[in-house]
């Protein structure tokens, strides 16, 4: 490992905390294009949390100190998850075997938390809320790990950078199959765990329908704000998965670095069009999503055992 | 190995002292639980130092039996888990006190500390005795001391039936071992484990069967599924800190059992591995599926228990693979995931069986619906609680995080591996791992949240107060341990090097060369775990600079503008886990029963879900029915009068003359 490289990779993380609120405001372009209209502005979100840092608070009478520390610590495991992400044919900034499974849990913990805030208010909403999140999360779970297993196989690497190191043109050109299973399972996945339609709908305004969002009701400024800007952070580090495996770089350290960015971009509008395009399912039909996407990445570790 | 046997002798002349205390003061318990926290400090200093030396310290001595001998030695494996039960011991002795006060005046609190001086003890003498005529009495002893202790409250039906249960369920799995230990016995001559280990006497046919016979016998106390219908009636009948040691460290001694017993192994069948990464995922994933849909605290938490033996029983089962399958890297990260997840269970199922016992102390109640809003009235239980929850769950930066990713990494490891018949069973482990975490942080978000968390649902958690500093101060120990071994994993998992190479027969060499090879992803956990909690505290200081000279009010939570919110509103835990469990019904089969409202004007109506356990329901409750009814056949032999009996003593005799004479 040269110093270009970790340096491409310190730029890499930099990008990620940068431009994670921008794909937000590319999926609501997306949508707001689909729609007719012309929609809120590509930097909604760094202006939402601009205004919410201004902001006093107002807690519930209910809540006590985890309901504070919650979206804090919950932003901290966030950045750390997106700092083990290989991005553009760069390593990720911290690397190690088995580094992919502290990734998984890092999310565990974010949401963990998440839950037991929402637990802490008392309300019959989020905790409704809570129950469907570690519900669809604990089949996402699974789904995610045979997904990076298939890929731990074919690159017989244990740690994210190095599973995305292996994966080149030679891997597409032979065995195709399984990269485009594991890409299904690892969108399922990404929309479930960042609360899209057609698993939770981000814009829906009944508070008996929403997952996430209902969980996350009595949080206001700058809490509010971390909380924002760490689902953000979140939905780079798992698009960054995905892209990672449609633009596997190898084109030098800049080119893959834009090239990635530029996917991430495309990814975002696809997640736009998908909301667009698709109701959200019934609640009951989450699971037999998600248990599908588990099959998708069961069916590439097939083709790998035989 | 002096301090070892000192620290026994402690344990028995401060029980058979406390026996002797009468009175309604607590001087029992003083004596009692003194006793236990000297030899814990005697126990925890002499084996971290065989541990960390790596030595093994042995002695015999001749005895009047006309069996086995006084044989008995540490080593390694024996010191791992000494380490568990010297420290559960203490710290739930300590608790103890307080604990058991309230009972003072009614029951003789003298009686209860003998038999869990007693019960550390022969914990004790299970770990370090290498004859199997030892090991056996001890091990009854274990057994025998332990269901006194669930019968503290035998007042209460419910507890008797609980300790009826586990008495015949440990003396079932009891007589398997007794089968094993024959069997070895005959082969080797002698009933000396060392002996058992020089003949490598787990080979061939033979040794399948002896390791089926161990795996049921020493599984039993363990609770693997689905021989743990004993752990979820037990655990909830036997006071708070018993729990905590019976579920912390007593269960484990089954898995030490079972890993002696395999040390005899020449080289374990290739479906060893298998079948214990069977056993072990199922006990896992049920185990945390019964337990989303218990309503119990303390039954909750006693089929977690299975899920976690159930962890620990998946990462021995990979280390078999690996051993069967000749890959080293298997072996040392599947044994030291399963060792150190051994000494994290005890840590923080004990922390969470004696909050759990705060909790029944204060309120009175077990009823998770009946719970809520704890957090504000008892602070530091609810502290320890929510390590203890989320160390459970593997998150980082906590111990459980460390165990599981050596699991994780040991079956990653060989899902890599070109020989499917590798890949295969890594893969299930892996999957299995993934969704019993997601399960288990579903179930401890709905234990924690709801008993600690919203407003109280009843009189008695409106009325609670904080546990007082006895109490308190092993919770803070093992909480605070929950946070130190995840910080401080790679130097942890060093020391179980020798442990390791104990049972895996590799040289220490090779185990220590394979650990360091998993140094760098442990000390990175370790690094990003420190970063983890940094960039919290900065976040929340930003937060607390953003905030500090502006408006911040409480109010009521958004309730769409409802005018009389009542705690009564609130979810409860059973509709928190209602869709796992409706998703996961047919296995769970919840007997559920409702008043269905058919009015125009909805009025009375009620609902009641309960779920029994699958393997007692429908397992055991048909066999031993069956076997019940078998032997009713034979009720016309007793027929009450005196006279007959002696004739069926007569009868007996003349048949025994008989046979002998011919």
């Amino acid at each position: 490992m040269n110093t270009t490289i970790s340096m491409q990779s310190l730029i890499n993380f930099f990008l990620a905390v940068v431009f994670a609120p921008l794909l937000i405001g590319l999926i609501n372009r997306t949508k707001a294009w689909f729609a007719g209209r012309r929609g809120q502005p590509l930097f909604q979100l760094y202006y939402d949390l601009a205004k919410l840092a201004r902001k006093g608070a107002v807690y519930s009478r209910t809540t006590g100190w985890l309901f504070r520390a919650g979206p804090a610590v919950g932003l901290a495991a966030a950045i750390v998850a997106a700092a083990l992400v290989p991005f553009g044919g760069a390593p990720g900034l911290i690397r190690f075997d088995g580094d992919l499974v502290l990734f998984a849990y890092c999310f565990g913990l974010m949401r963990f938390l998440t839950v037991l805030g929402a637990l802490d208010t008392g309300s019959s909403f989020e905790g409704m809320g809570a129950s469907r999140e570690v519900t669809f999360s604990a089949l996402a779970e699974p789904a995610m790990f045979l997904a990076l297993a298939a890929l731990v196989r074919r690159t017989e690497s244990l740690s994210l950078s190095g599973i995305y190191a292996g994966i080149d043109v030679e891997v597409w050109r032979t065995s195709p199959a399984l990269l485009l299973l594991v890409i299904g399972t690892l969108v399922v996945v990404l929309l479930a765990e960042n609360s899209r339609i057609p698993v939770d709908d981000p814009n829906t305004h009944l508070e008996l329908t929403m997952i996430h969002e209902v969980m996350v009701l009595d949080h206001g400024g700058p809490d509010f704000g971390f909380i924002l800007y760490g689902g953000a952070v979140k939905l780079w580090a798992m698009s960054a998965l995905i892209s990672g495996l449609i633009v596997p770089g190898h084109f030098g350290p800049w080119c893959g670095t834009l090239s990635g960015v530029l996917c991430m971009f495309v990814l975002a509008m696809v997640v736009g069009i998908i909301e667009s395009v698709m109701a959200r399912l019934r609640l009951l039909r989450v699971p037999q999503l998600l248990v599908g996407g588990a099959a998708l990445s069961a069916v590439a570790l097939m083709i790998t055992l035989s | 190995m002096l301090g070892i046997l000192t620290g026994i002798i402690i344990l028995l002349a401060s029980g058979f002292l406390a026996l002797l205390i009468r009175g309604r003061r607590l001087w029992a318990s003083y004596v009692g639980a003194g006793g236990v926290v000297a030899a814990a400090v005697l126990g925890v200093v002499s084996s971290a130092r065989i541990l960390s030396s790596g030595g093994v310290e042995s002695l015999r001595l001749a005895w009047a039996l006309p069996l086995g001998e006084l044989h008995v030695s540490v080593d390694a494996l024996s010191a791992v888990f000494l380490l568990a039960v010297f420290g559960m011991s203490g710290l739930s002795a300590v608790y103890g006190i307080e604990y058991l006060a309230p009972y003072g005046g009614r029951k003789p609190l003298g009686v209860s500390w003998f038999f869990f001086n007693l019960l550390a003890a022969s914990m004790v003498m299970v770990l370090v005795a290498r004859d199997a005529v030892l090991f056996l009495i001890a091990w009854e002893t274990m057994s025998l001391a332990s269901f006194f202790l669930v019968a503290f409250e035998n007042e209460r039906a419910e507890v008797r039936e609980a300790a009826w249960t586990y008495l015949v369920a440990t003396h079932l799995g009891t007589a398997f071992l007794l089968v094993m230990f024959a069997l070895l016995g005959r082969a080797a001559g002698c009933f000396d484990f060392d002996r058992f280990g020089e003949l490598k006497l787990l080979s061939g046919n033979m040794g399948s069967v002896l390791f089926i016979l161990a795996l049921v016998g020493f599984g039993t106390k363990a609770g693997f599924m689905p021989v743990h219908v004993w752990l979820p009636e037990a655990h909830p009948a036997a006071p708070s800190h018993v729990s905590a040691l019976m579920s912390g460290v007593m269960i484990k001694t089954g898995i030490y059992g079972l890993v002696r017993v395999l040390t005899w192994a020449e080289r374990p069948v290739w479906w060893w591995g298998y079948l214990m990464v069977a056993i072990g995922l199922t006990s896992g994933v049920f185990g945390v599926l019964f337990a989303l849909a218990q309503h119990d605290l303390k039954r909750l938490l006693a089929y977690h228990s299975v899920e976690n033996i159930g962890i620990i029983g998946t990462g021995i089962g990979v280390g078999l693979i690996g051993m069967s399958f000749d890959l080293p890297a298997l072996v040392v990260l599947g044994f030291s995931g399963a060792f150190l997840h051994v000494i994290n269970h005890a840590i923080f199922k004990g922390l969470l069986f004696l909050a759990a016992g705060a909790v029944l102390h204060e309120t009175g109640t077990r009823n998770i619906e009946r719970l809520g809003g704890l957090i504000k009235s008892m602070p530091w239980t609810g502290l320890a609680f929510f390590v203890g929850a989320a160390a459970i769950c593997g998150l980082p930066p906590l111990n459980g995080f460390v165990s599981e990713l050596l699991i994780y990494l040991g079956a990653f490891n060989g899902a890599k591996s070109m020989a499917a018949l590798v890949a295969a069973p890594m893969l299930a482990v892996v999957v299995g791992l993934a969704l019993i975490g997601g399960l288990a942080a579903a179930c401890f978000a709905k234990a924690f949240g709801i008993v600690f968390q919203g407003e109280p649902r009843s009189e008695q958690a409106a009325h609670a107060h904080e546990c007082v500093g006895l109490m308190r101060v092993p919770m803070l120990f093992l909480a605070i341990g929950c946070a130190l071994i995840g910080l401080f994993g790679p130097w942890v998992v060093s020391v179980l090097a020798p442990a390791v190479e104990c049972v895996s027969g590799l040289p220490l060499s090779s185990v220590a060369g394979q650990l360091a090879t998993s140094m760098r992803p442990l000390t990175l956990v370790a690094g990003c775990g420190v970063v983890l909690i940094m960039l919290g505290a900065g976040f929340a200081l930003v937060r607390w600079r953003l905030l500090r000279h502006r408006s911040v009010s409480t109010a009521v939570t958004w309730d769409c503008g409802y005018v009389r919110p009542t705690a009564r509103m609130q979810y409860t835990a059973s509709s928190f886990a209602q869709p796992l469990t409706a998703l996961f019904s047919p296995v769970l089969r919840t007997a559920r029963k409702a008043v269905a409202i058919d009015d125009v004007f909805p009025g009375h109506s009620e609902l009641e879900t309960h779920t029994p356990d699958v393997a007692g329901e429908f397992l055991f409750r048909p066999i031993f029915s069956g076997v019940g009814a078998l032997f009713s056949r034979l009720l016309w032999l007793q027929q009450g009068r005196l006279q007959v009996y002696i004739l069926y003593v007569a009868i007996a005799l003349v048949t025994l003359l008989v046979w002998k004479t011919r």
